[in-house]
């Protein structure tokens, strides 16, 4: 049972990783002068959204955590209402975030918001997906014995991988090398992005290689 | 812990800092003293020479043999770009580009001649620029009498020449405006800061040059080119753009050589080379191999050119273009004439006397010059000046033989030419000693001290580093920790000593210092590991970790790496020139990672609130605990990002604007934002000194009676009352107060000596008696019980802490009094939780007060942001400490001391400093001392107390942990 969950969840994170690189290959053939660094709000919002549909649509297919009860409509419109919510509240959460570590308040918001769209959509929308809209699971999830299944367990290591390849991005824009990536935010997004992807591939990996020693509680 | 024994180890660890500090600068920043003395026509230097002679009209020391000169600066121009090899076959971008030069030489031989141009290190343009002006080898840093400004106070050609009445007429790179400030007659600056920009200077020149030099108005003219070395920097010097740009100077040299007149001197000459990379500043053999090509329309050279071109100092344009104007030769210059210069007309015998005169000139310029110097400063070694100095002397007697006798009799020319061979290679000799004595002391690094220094400081950090894990334990092992390895340096710089004198050299004090401190250090690594395997050590300094078996300590590793982790990242961040720039807001940055990253460890672990357990419900303890966790966390980013307001800017950033906070506010313009900012001043000085006094009644440690806690109580008020007060009389306007000038002036010296004054009365207090616990009982006053301490603690229990004292005399008195039947006798102290931190909060915030009267006005914001992020790191470390659940309450984790020192670097950037030399707020020299001062150590001591008003509150408050405040507890 188990082996067939990681190969599900390999699956789905294949699709996700494939979905990014589309989004640098795909939209050069409709869009003129489109490039990721020429052009990079334009890519954000194309990655935030493609990577939001995929995860919706594999959500959706996949059904991570399966709840025994039977859920009515209005229940599934509150809770996609409060998934919006939560959301976007995330987004203004992870902007002031990074005005703190000294981003510039004024100048460039919009650059400032689209990476903190783009966080979001790495991390919290991924929470979402998985856990629904409770930040009780989420605090629970993301501490060290707290992961219930192997989908807990990849949403932890994509979590912090893309956190922390946002932070290690940030390295790069002092140096005075001039070159296109170091203007705010495209060395961090960048760096989320790869951090992502990492995450991604890594997660399975590693889980089927601590297989033996996952042992998950029973809800 | 004996206080002797643990004090004399601290000031050991500080002098092997400073020991490897020292050894790394004396081989890294080169320093010479700067004279202010300026030569004149009326020095009697070259007086004998021209008596006799007609004096020519226009002449100083020598007569004038070229009316005008321009001199193009083209940054950079290495030789490899000015040489022209017609044999290449496939000639690279940046060669055989200079064509006309080739051309000039070729078809007039007399008229034109390349050279090899030696720059000194270092090969930045501004020390460059001041070489060719000054004639001397500056270094990075030059003592002068000013720091604030980089103008050039030194004597220079540019000040002879305008002091002698001529024109200097300058276009193109804008450093010259602040090294030369109103010295040109007129002048066309473009700037300099943009290296990507390889335009905007050249094309400004070009739109000048040619209509200046048909003006005519003009003695000398400079043009300073910058595009090549712009190009360089961005491009490198193999790429097809720096083609371009060489092919420009080319057509540009063509034309201007068009335009010159007959009797004009074009000097093309590149300030330093540059590497392969196209970077420059070192002394590698590329960056110092610049070109000099010399051309006039008149003959200039009596014979024709070698075949490979000769090598000319930088230093030597200085003298030859002095005397060729016929201005005096700068004060403190060490060249040497080109002397091929001086021989234009045709007969050789005059020709030959007019060389020999311009050396003797120059000869005895510089031995005056090294006379002087040798009087300011003595890093000129004795010795080599001595051998100099009879070098010259013998010099100077052949040339006074020649010239009585050529008085005397008419010679014959063969040996004329001899004896006149002979003195001027005497003086040339001389010259070349000069200056390559100092060379040697002035623009030559050493490695070897770097590296040693370097590794003198990394072992001292490994150093304490290891003792930190000893002092935990509280018998601290003095015997081998610190009298042995004393003794060891002893013997190591003894040993050197006795080296020095076997080997009959000088003594160098720094050496002999850093071989005692490197000797000292290995004697205490070697008691440290011969005597103590180390895993014993690592039981010893920690026993619960030892006791529980491997893991644990590996665990306590791993703790380490985080903290030390993020530490060495910032150690790498030094190496990097981007990086240092940035440090402003690499500070903050790691302080913030640094603390998300230990609430995220703490979370992870589990340690934070834990919600999903049902036993807690969500409002429990520890649910608010992790709240006010998040609350403090989000405190200290906000601290964090509001003090990036007040940076001041470097000058390598652009486009940067300092702070507008950071101006006084006399320098306000509208009246109301001045009441405005004094108001929010004022109040940031009342909320700070009403914050301390709050914390401290409601630690119960304002009651006791004692002079400390009445000081604090009266004293502390008063001080911000006359402190708010200064500021109003400093930022008032001058007119405003007509008649009453002279109380304002009165009132400005005033105020902030009373300030250091009752502030010093409030340090002495703290340090005589620390002690605001307040002890009382029911029957009798409470004084014996704390008075009795202060005195000398009884010898055979050391220095026992204060807190478990204190409790034992309590206990005793309550126990008498019960024994004597008593019955409600009760004894209470106020205060004693916070014994310890009392005493430390009120001499940090007496500090912030001094320290604060030093700034401008509106930095008061920024002290008053400083002490409530130090508050709110301490809140967070004392919550983090209790979630843990550390066994050991005194034991300081990494972090905290991580964090702490990010804080300090943090503080000191929002403080409005920067570590440049025109950064340093040197107003704080004048704060009550406003007619200036007769010493230098007051005025020193201000400003190092503004620089560094950061770290002195922030290593302030390390004392607790330091031992050292076990001296006046």
């Amino acid at each position: 049972m188990k082996d067939t969950e990681i190969k599900r969840l390999l699956f789905a994170h294949y699709i996700c990783v494939f979905s990014i690189i589309l989004t640098t290959v795909i939209p050069p053939l409709f869009l003129e002068n489109f490039s990721v660094l020429g052009t990079h709000l334009t890519w954000l919002c194309i990655c935030s959204v493609c990577v939001t549909a995929v995860n919706t649509v594999l959500y959706i297919i996949l059904k991570p955590n399966p709840s025994s009860k039977r859920i009515s409509f209005t229940h599934k419109v509150t809770k996609f209402l409060k998934c919006c919510v939560f959301f976007f509240i995330s987004c203004i959460l992870f902007h002031g975030i990074i005005v703190l570590y000294g981003a510039p308040l004024i100048e460039s918001v919009l650059e400032t918001f689209l990476f903190a769209v783009l966080l979001s959509t790495f991390t919290t929308l991924h929470c979402l997906c998985i856990l629904g809209p409770n930040i009780q699971a989420w605090i629970r999830v993301l501490s060290k014995n707290g992961a219930l299944s192997i989908w807990d367990n990849s949403l932890q290591i994509t979590t912090m991988c893309s956190i922390v390849g946002a932070w290690i991005g940030a390295f790069p824009i002092p140096l005075d090398w001039d070159r296109p990536w170091q203007i705010w935010p495209i060395s961090c997004s960048l760096g989320a992005t790869f951090g992502y992807v990492a995450g991604l591939i890594i997660a399975p990996l590693w889980i089927y290689w601590n297989r033996k020693q996952l042992t998950y509680k029973s809800r | 812990m004996q206080r002797w024994p643990v004090l004399l180890f601290l000031a050991w660890v500080c002098f092997l800092f400073f020991c490897g500090i020292g050894l790394f600068t004396s081989g890294f920043l080169l320093i010479r003293i700067e004279l202010a003395n300026r030569s004149s026509c009326s020095d009697p230097l070259a007086a004998p020479t021209r008596a006799g002679r007609g004096v020519v009209t226009g002449a100083c020391w020598l007569p004038q043999r070229i009316p005008k000169a321009v001199l193009l600066i083209i940054d950079a121009l290495t030789f490899e770009f000015a040489r022209f090899d017609l044999a290449k076959e496939r000639p690279r971008p940046y060669e055989n580009k200079l064509g006309f030069l080739h051309h000039l030489s070729r078809s007039q031989p007399r008229h034109a001649r390349l050279y090899r141009f030696r720059a000194d290190p270092p090969t930045t343009t501004m020390q460059r620029i001041k070489g060719i002006t000054t004639g001397s080898l500056p270094t990075f840093i030059d003592v002068g009498s000013n720091f604030a400004t980089y103008a050039i106070e030194e004597d220079n050609l540019l000040s002879q020449l305008v002091q002698n009445g001529r024109r200097v007429v300058f276009m193109g790179d804008d450093t010259w405006d602040g090294l030369f400030p109103q010295t040109f007659f007129r002048s066309y600056f473009f700037p300099s800061f943009n290296v990507k920009d390889l335009h905007t200077v050249d094309d400004g020149i070009l739109q000048h040059l040619y209509t200046t030099v048909d003006g005519g108005e003009w003695d000398l003219l400079i043009a300073h080119f910058l595009g090549v070395d712009h190009c360089g920097h961005k491009h490198g010097p193999d790429h097809p753009e720096m083609a371009k740009k060489l092919t420009q100077m080319n057509e540009m040299l063509r034309l201007l050589v068009a335009h010159l007149g007959n009797d004009t001197l074009l000097l093309v000459a590149g300030d330093h080379g540059m590497t392969e990379t196209g970077d420059h500043g070192g002394d590698s053999e590329k960056e110092v191999d610049a070109a000099l090509f010399v051309y006039s329309k008149q003959a200039l050279f009596g014979a024709h050119p070698p075949t490979e071109p000769d090598t000319v100092p930088q230093v030597n344009l200085v003298p030859t273009l002095a005397l060729l104007l016929g201005v005096p030769i700068p004060y403190s210059n060490i060249g040497e004439v080109m002397a091929e210069l001086f021989s234009g007309d045709g007969n050789p015998a005059s020709a030959a006397l007019q060389q020999l005169s311009a050396y003797h000139v120059n000869a005895r310029q510089v031995d005056r010059f090294l006379h002087s110097y040798s009087l300011a400063a003595q890093d000129l070694p004795a010795e080599r000046l001595r051998q100099l100095q009879e070098l010259f002397s013998a010099a100077e007697e052949e040339h006074d033989q020649l010239l009585a006798r050529v008085r005397e009799v008419e010679l014959v020319a063969p040996e004329l030419e001899a004896r006149r061979g002979r003195a001027v290679a005497r003086f040339q000799r001389y010259l070349r000693e000069a200056r390559a004595v100092c060379m040697e002391s002035w623009a030559r690094f050493h490695p070897l001290r770097m590296v040693a220094g370097c590794a003198l400081i990394a072992a001292t950090c490994l150093l304490c580093c290891v003792a930190s894990g000893l002092a935990a334990a509280l018998d601290f092992p003095y015997r081998s920790r610190l009298l042995y390895p004393l003794l060891w340096g002893l013997a190591g710089a003894a040993l050197l000593g006795l080296g020095h004198l076997l080997a009959g050299a000088r003594l160098d004090l720094l050496l002999a210092l850093s071989s005692a401190a490197a000797a000292s250090q290995l004697g205490f690594f070697w008691h440290f590991w011969s005597r103590q395997p180390l895993q014993a050590h690592l039981a010893s300094a920690q026993p619960l970790a030892a006791s529980a078996g491997s893991r644990p300590s590996c665990r306590a590793w791993q703790r380490l790496l985080l903290p030390m982790g993020i530490l060495l990242l910032r150690c790498c961040a030094m190496f990097s020139d981007s990086f240092v720039v940035a440090e402003a807001r690499v500070a903050p940055f790691l302080l913030a990672s640094l603390a998300l990253l230990l609430l995220g460890r703490l979370h992870w672990h589990g340690q934070l609130a834990a919600p999903d357990t049902p036993k807690q419900p969500p409002g429990s303890a520890s649910c608010q605990e992790s709240w006010r966790l998040l609350g403090l966390l989000g405190a200290l980013l906000a601290c964090l990002r509001l003090s990036s307001l007040f940076h001041q800017c470097r000058e390598e950033i652009p486009h940067c604007q300092p702070s507008p906070l950071l101006g006084p506010l006399a320098s306000l313009q509208s009246t109301q934002a001045k009441n405005l900012f004094y108001l929010l001043c004022v109040a940031s000085l009342a909320g700070l000194v009403c914050a301390v006094r709050r914390w401290l009644r409601h630690y119960g440690n304002l009651n006791s009676p004692s002079p400390l806690v009445l000081f604090v109580r009266w004293a502390f008020p008063l001080l911000a009352v006359w402190v708010a007060c200064y500021w109003a009389v400093a930022s008032g306007a001058e007119d405003v107060l007509g008649k009453l000038q002279e109380l304002v002036q009165v009132a400005l010296v005033g105020f902030p000596r009373a300030v250091y004054g009752l502030a010093a009365l409030g340090l002495l207090l703290a340090l005589w008696n620390p002690v605001t616990v307040f002890v009382k009982d029911s029957r009798e006053s409470g004084g014996p019980i704390v008075a009795s301490y202060p005195g000398a603690p009884s010898s055979q229990a050391g220095l026992p802490p204060v807190i478990p004292q204190l409790y034992r005399r309590m206990q005793e008195s309550l126990k008498r009094r019960l024994e004597t039947g008593h019955r409600r006798a009760t004894v209470m102290a106020y205060g004693l939780g916070s014994a310890y931190s009392a005493p430390l909060v009120i001499v940090l915030s007496l500090l912030g007060l001094l320290l604060l009267l030093l700034h401008s006005e509106r930095l008061s914001l920024a002290f008053l942001l400083l002490f409530l992020e130090a508050f709110v790191l301490l809140r967070i470390h004392a919550h983090v400490v209790s979630l843990a659940g550390d066994a050991e309450p005194f034991a300081v984790p990494w972090y905290a001391v991580i964090s702490w020192v990010f804080a300090a670097t943090q503080f000191f950037y929002a403080t409005g400093h920067q570590p440049t030399f025109p950064a340093i707020h040197w107003n704080a020299a004048f704060v009550g001392f406003q007619q200036g001062h007769s010493t230098h150590l007051l005025p020193a001591l201000l400003v190092g107390a503004n620089t560094f008003a950061s770290h002195i509150l922030f290593a302030g408050s390390r004392l607790p942990s330091a031992p050292a405040l076990a001296l006046c507890l």
